[in-house]
């Protein structure tokens, strides 16, 4: 009896079958189209003059570059993103403040400018004609238009990932855990280690995640302050786009293929965490 | 804990690639130069940067790695003036380098009297390149604002070809009412010579009419137009349209050669101070000296620009080149500088143009 009257229950709530359907294939189609093409056109393209030639461009000295100069980025801005997202999510979550909702619509900045801006923050700082020239010249040190660059404009694209991610999380668990453990005579690092850490670890493992992506894949503010050296300051999506510049069509898509792949990977690894995040 | 041992893991992993290219660096007899180029010359440096190498060490014993950028002309000066550490220049047009000169010091004012031929090795000029077949009929520059024709061209802002191109169709016009070029320096035509470059202006305006888009530089405007296959004709640096052809099969693209157009003169310089700061000044005057040498005309030829010393290329390579009547900027227009106040300039004819333009 039971039974009977929630299924009726339910079949009240649903909308007619092929009201159901339409919406179904309306999805799916643009699924399709918008994600599962581009996604096997890259692949194919990168294979189409066979597996040789992929592996022929993805070897090249200037790709090789490339991908060490991107995965060299990821490596500092990632790091150094994740302690920053840390710190300032656990402050931001355990302890309310003046000045605190500032904090949080500062540190999405980064995600509200285009990357364009970035790129020219970092031209206006540390070009020749820049404020802090006197500081770097005076240290010999180029910025711009250099590795350094490249990394400081990543990092400024890739800020907001881990804090964000984290922010909410934090302040929904709110802070009785680590009281507890404090007034039990627990240390400050064996709170962190023990209580706060266990707590965020999916959280942080997809911030992390996210913000890795972003960093192996930003071609914007890259692009402004990378000068384009080949060899020298080309990350790999940088480096995409010149071989497709230079008519090299199939090698363009295999490095593309290269970045589309780190990216699958990215995604499966996120969904992971997302599931284990849930739990 | 887990997820420590997973950052330390990726940390791990990375930190290999950063030694690798942090290491590469010192090394006593070896020696790099970066040539800040424009956009279409990536093919022809990737070659004569293999010759000046060998070149070089058979010349003094020391290893030379040229490192290559390109990009639109202006948007390359740009990034010189902003610090990028060029140690040659190799743009499209005077201009560009002039403002770099201007605004930085970096090297002489009087650079251009450096090198032969006005520090230009190479020349081009200005054509068209049209789908196979000519379907649109496209014969020369008046056929370009009839109706229905899209015209691509890079924006003139950025891209040194672009402004090649639209100095070009402003010369076309004023030669078509003027009836000779010559005129143009004479003072007795002074009042016939305004009306013309009024009538110039007014082709110029509808020429920009029919451009749908445009890009910062030339190989992106080239790529709109046979990849993207938007537009029925190409406004193209002469070497650019006979490598399109190379790279995509004559099945596809054709040139076509207009009666008149302007002798593209892209020039180069060493950035002295630069070069000075690590001690290139001598390997970047001979990369660029060694310009004119005849293997490397030969090899200008061989890519399609109009070598300096034509009596050094293959004859075959120099007969591609056609037949055209070709004016030079500083004939009809003065000079670079002036041309670029009057009407590249921000409040120059240019913005007036393209405001009007996409006003309607």
């Amino acid at each position: 009896m039971l039974f009977f009257v929630q299924n009726k229950y339910n079949k009240g709530l649903m909308p007619p079958a092929w009201l159901n359907w339409t919406l179904v294939v309306i999805s799916l189609t643009f699924l399709a189209v918008f994600l599962l093409l581009p996604l096997v056109i890259i692949f194919t393209e990168a294979f189409r003059q066979g597996m040789t030639l992929w592996w022929q461009s993805i070897s090249e000295p200037e790709a090789l570059h490339a991908l060490k100069l991107t995965l060299l980025t990821a490596a500092v801005a990632v790091p150094a993103n994740t302690i920053f997202g840390l710190a300032a999510a656990w402050c931001l979550a355990k302890f309310r403040f003046f000045g605190r909702n500032i904090i949080i619509t500062l540190i999405d900045l980064p995600f509200a400018v285009s990357p364009i801006i970035a790129g020219m923050l970092f031209v206006l700082l540390f070009g020749a004609r820049g404020y802090l020239r006197g500081i770097t010249d005076s240290l010999d040190l180029q910025i711009i238009f250099a590795v350094p660059g490249i990394i400081l404009a990543t990092m400024f694209i890739t800020f907001p990932f881990v804090a964000r991610e984290l922010t909410g999380l934090m302040t929904q668990q709110g802070s009785q855990a680590e009281q507890a453990a404090l007034s039990l005579g627990a240390s400050g690092w064996q709170t962190f280690w023990h209580i706060t850490l266990p707590d965020i670890k999916w959280g942080l493992l997809y911030g992390i995640i996210l913000c890795n992506a972003r960093a192996m894949g930003e071609f914007g503010a890259v692009s402004v302050v990378s000068g384009h050296i080949r060899g020298k300051t080309n990350t790999l999506p940088l480096h995409a786009e010149i071989l497709y510049n230079e008519y090299n069509f199939s090698a363009a898509f295999a490095v593309a293929s290269l970045l589309a792949f780190l990216a699958l990977v990215t995604l499966v690894i996120k969904s992971i965490a997302e599931r284990r995040k849930k739990r | 804990m887990k997820i420590i041992s997973i950052i330390y893991s990726l940390a791990l992993i990375a930190l290999p690639f950063g030694l690798v290219s942090c290491e590469k660096q010192s090394e006593a007899d070896s020696l790099e130069l970066l040539n800040v180029s424009y956009d279409p010359t990536r093919e022809l440096y990737q070659d004569y940067n293999k010759v000046f190498a060998q070149h070089w060490l058979a010349k003094t014993g020391q290893n030379i790695t040229i490192n290559q950028s390109h990009g639109g002309a202006g948007k390359q000066a740009r990034a010189v003036i902003d610090g990028l550490k060029a140690d040659v220049v190799t743009l499209a047009l005077a201009y560009d380098i002039d403002v770099i000169a201007e605004k930085t010091g970096l090297f002489p004012a009087n650079w251009q009297s450096r090198l032969p031929h006005n520090s230009t090795p190479y020349s081009s000029t200005i054509v068209f390149l049209v789908r196979k077949g000519n379907p649109k009929e496209i014969k020369d520059w008046d056929d370009l604002i009839k109706p229905g024709i899209e015209v691509i061209t890079p924006n003139p802002k950025t891209s040194g070809g672009a402004r090649w191109n639209y100095l070009a169709a402003w010369g076309y016009e004023l030669n078509r009412q003027l009836g000779n070029l010559d005129k143009v320096n004479d003072q007795l035509y002074a009042q016939e010579v305004e009306q013309a470059n009024e009538k110039a202006q007014a082709f110029v305006t509808e020429l920009f009419d029919h451009v749908p888009i445009l890009d910062t530089g030339a190989r992106g405007a080239t790529n709109t137009f046979v990849q993207r296959e938007i537009g029925d004709v190409l406004l193209a640096w002469e070497n650019e349209a006979f490598l399109s052809i190379k790279e995509l099969g004559t099945d596809k693209l054709e040139i076509v050669v207009p009666s008149i157009s302007i002798l593209a003169e892209p020039s180069v310089t060493v950035v002295d101070n630069n070069a000075n700061n690590h001690n290139a000044l001598a390997a970047a005057q001979e990369y660029l000296s060694f310009l004119y040498s005849p293997s490397a005309q030969k090899l200008i030829a061989k890519h399609y620009y109009r070598p300096a010393l034509p009596e050094h290329a293959d004859p075959e390579d120099i007969e591609r080149f056609p037949q055209l009547i070709m004016f030079t900027i500083d004939k009809v227009f003065g000079s670079w500088q002036q041309a670029q106040k009057t009407h590249f300039n921000d409040g120059g004819i240019f913005d007036q143009i393209y405001v009007k333009g996409s006003n309607k």
